[in-house]
């Protein structure tokens, strides 16, 4: 028994399988960050005048600034990656995808760090409403960057097998963990200013 | 394409040896995974109605002893067999988790979604078969986490199946439980979300249009989408109320919090209503997510048993859609009675206003299709037969819980118990029995028993209705729900008061009307009798392989050349034409 349409695209639909299935993923990927988002917002347009605090006074803009440049990195090296695989350069794959990898490593230690910081002045979530969700959504995003490392762990390692006999569904794969990756990036595009300067 | 080949071979190959636990435990094929989620759910069902059966003695005869099984629920719930109120709202919370999240949902949709689209859209299986078995693993950790909450310090969750903060906030270790526990149900429906939608999309058979789709498949398409996109805001609220009760956050805590006699000593600030805007985000498409594959069953059924084509396929196909859409904006016509303001219940009361017009015009579109027909009253039919003036009272009674202005008098009485029983028990339920019945020969290639399948219905049928229509008029003589002594400590609802335990017989009468069921359930498997590939005479696809189907589905890969409901065709040899027959 064979699947159809998990490597070749579907004339009448224009998609392979993975393709549509990682967008799907994403879609609901938006609904839960959209649900912590709104839920940011509605919780601040109700707190009590004057008792929001401000993200700059209490978090550190150059390391996430610092962040931001890591992780966008991280999603040009992911293309490259899918790129080199295009054009059939198994060598430059490892490189550009072990490049995302590290990047992404990088990004965790930087946030690890952030979070020492805090605790070393006892700002925990329980103080107050804003660093509650602060650590939830960035929590719930670093969950994201490390469900990212061991998918593109296994693909540089591992699951590179795959390469050797199918050629064509491994960089489908590559492609749809790319998706995955850049919607991680763009979440934090979006959590960085929420968060920090607003 | 070469590897393509390799790969199908190599997993041909290694299909010969595949062990006892592959192929009925750790299986990825859709049919095993489809009956693996049909028995787990019914299990689940049967546990969900203890709970409720239980509870029914102390709504009859509050504060006297259980009988029979009174001791066994041990000193901290039942000391001396009687209940404490604090183990009632323990079954309450759990017996609306389980139906809903374990038992409807799951047979619903793993089941028959599972067992039949595959099988009707020509597909060999689904589209992920390894996310597919993941996805069944991950429900049923789900539910056993739930089902070990009872065990938890404090018992089970106890604040209602709705979870409402700040109550759940401050509630036992049971609620971290029950987080926890929809966490894993939530991932497992969104897997199979994904799985479903893109099977349906992409994995239909040559010739397989869209307007050519079974209705059922329709419903499958559309509940999947509302599982995709309206599950992940609850996870949301999972992830808020979780900190909140492990991490000390105050999301859903208000400042100023007093909890028996003490101030709470958090941060404050948090926004109670902001739990419900969640929750209600995705409950409310939830109630479609049951009914929706519901209505597709009854569809498939009463095409097949009228003989006829359906009335207005495409309208309904449209009203689905649209139905679909419009359930992510109702969701506030749960919160009239909130405090959030009259501009915004005005305009959740038009929004509920309108989606009952595609609801109305699927509904009246089945009833139409009696009209003329020479209807086989099989016990599939007299099912689907029973869904639609049990659904259309829950439908209709549902009208004024929707105008905010009636709401205020009639809500968190019985009277909404009454009216979403009815539209998921007698409504959803029948159909899923329904689909049972009908899709039994197709899954073991033996008919189950109509005998103790009519004695099952007409059972089934006066006792739940016994059950829910008392409700109604205890509801009116606002009768408030959740009432651990049945009403007996309020003035104003004395004169109702005699129906509790007439409610309560009909709810135990239901029980043991079950027990024909589960008889013929398993009578079946081995010794009903034997049918052919289309005992019905039906049209759709899943009726042109074996019954049992091999592996793989279909002999020869399926073409289709025609509708889905070609019955009757003037001048044909028989009076139903196969999809897949070339004109």
């Amino acid at each position: 028994m064979e699947i159809p349409y998990t490597v070749n695209t579907r004339a009448d639909t224009g998609v392979n399988n993975v393709k549509l299935g990682i967008w799907l993923f994403l879609a609901s990927e938006v609904m839960l960050f959209g649900g912590l988002f709104s839920s940011y917002v509605l919780l601040r347009v109700g707190a009590e005048p004057g008792t929001w605090p401000l993200g700059a006074e209490i978090l550190s803009i150059p390391l996430a600034t610092f962040n931001t440049v890591v992780l966008i990195t991280s999603s040009v090296t992911m293309v490259m990656a899918w790129a080199s695989l295009k054009l059939g350069d198994l060598g430059k794959y490892r490189l550009y995808m072990g490049s995302t990898v590290g990047l992404a490593l990088v990004f965790l230690v930087v946030k690890m760090f952030e979070y020492a910081d805090k605790f070393s002045h006892h700002l925990y979530p329980s103080e107050s409403t804003f660093l509650g969700i602060y650590f939830l959504i960035t929590g719930l995003h670093g969950l994201h960057i490390v469900g990212g490392i061991i998918v593109n762990s296994y693909f540089l390692v591992p699951g590179i097998k795959m390469w050797h006999t199918a050629p064509e569904r491994f960089t489908n794969r590559i492609e749809a963990a790319g998706l995955y990756w850049h919607f991680v990036d763009l979440v934090w595009i979006f959590l960085f200013p929420v968060l920090y300067l607003l | 394409m070469d590897n393509v080949t390799t790969a199908g071979h190599a997993h041909a190959e290694h299909e010969h040896e595949l062990g006892f636990w592959q192929k009925y435990f750790f299986s990825q094929d859709h049919k095993v995974i489809g009956i693996q989620y049909t028995v787990t759910a019914l299990v689940f069902l049967l546990f969900g109605f203890f709970l409720m059966m239980i509870m029914r003695w102390q709504l009859a005869y509050p504060g006297q002893p259980i009988p029979v099984i009174g001791g066994l629920m041990g000193d901290a719930n039942a000391p001396g067999g009687i209940m404490l109120p604090e183990f009632y709202n323990q079954l309450g919370a759990m017996h609306g988790t389980i139906m809903v999240f374990l038992g409807v949902v799951p047979l619903a949709v793993g089941g028959f979604g599972n067992f039949v689209v595959p099988l009707q859209i020509g597909a060999p299986d689904m589209a992920f078969p390894k996310l597919n078995m993941a996805s069944y693993w991950v429900f049923l950790v789900g539910g056993l986490v739930m089902f070990a909450s009872f065990f938890a310090p404090g018992g089970a969750a106890n604040s209602g199946w709705t979870s409402y903060v700040p109550l759940s906030v401050i509630a036992t270790q049971g609620q971290t439980w029950w987080l926890i526990g929809m966490t894993f149900l939530i991932t497992s429906s969104l897997l199979g979300a994904i799985n479903f939608i893109v099977t349906m999309v992409q994995l239909r058979a040559p010739g397989l249009t869209w307007m050519r789709l079974p209705f059922f498949v329709w419903t499958q398409l559309v509940t999947a989408f509302l599982l995709l996109l309206a599950f992940p805001p609850l996870e949301a609220a999972a992830f808020l109320q979780l900190m909140d009760r492990v991490a000390g956050t105050s999301f859903f805590l208000p400042s100023g919090l007093v909890v028996s006699g003490q101030a709470l000593e958090v941060s404050g600030g948090g926004s109670a209503l902001l739990w419900q805007h969640l929750f209600w985000f995705l409950a409310h498409p939830e109630v479609y997510v049951l009914i929706l594959p519901a209505m597709g069953i009854v569809a498939e059924v009463i095409a097949n048993n009228t003989r006829k084509p359906l009335w207005g396929y495409r309208p309904m196909v449209y009203s689905l859609v649209f139905l679909g859409f419009m359930s992510f904006i109702v969701w506030a016509h749960h919160m009239f009675l909130t405090g959030m303001g009259t501009m915004i219940s005005a305009f959740f009361q038009t929004t509920t206003m309108i989606i009952s017009i595609p609801s109305i015009i699927i509904l009246s579109a089945l009833f139409i299709s009696l009209y003329g027909a020479s209807i086989r009253f099989t016990t599939p039919m007299l099912f689907a037969l029973a869904f639609l003036p049990m659904f259309g009272i829950g439908g209709l009674t549902g009208l004024p819980l929707g105008l905010a202005v009636s709401d205020i008098h009639l809500h968190d009485t019985l009277y909404v118990i009454g009216h979403f029983h009815y539209v998921v028990a007698p409504g959803t339920i029948f159909a899923l029995f329904a689909g049972i019945y009908y899709w039994f020969p197709k899954a073991t290639g033996r008919k189950m028993n109509d005998v103790l399948g009519r004695i099952h219905f007409w059972g089934s049928l006066v006792c739940m209705n016994g059950v829910f229509m008392p409700m109604m008029i205890q509801g009116l003589a606002g009768m408030n729900r959740r009432m651990y002594d049945g009403g007996i400590g309020y003035q104003h609802v004395q004169d109702v008061l005699h129906w509790n335990s007439f409610m309560s017989f009909s709810a135990w009468g239901l029980g043991l009307f079950q027990i024909f069921f589960i008889i013929n359930f398993f009578m079946s498997i081995r010794r009903g009798e034997k049918t052919n590939n289309n005992p019905w005479e039906a049209t759709t696809l899943e009726w042109e392989t074996p019954s049992p189907p091999p592996h793989g589905n279909f002999l020869s890969p399926p073409e289709v050349h025609r509708g889905p409901y070609e019955y009757s065709v003037p001048g044909a040899a028989t009076d139903f034409t196969p999809q897949g027959q070339r004109s």
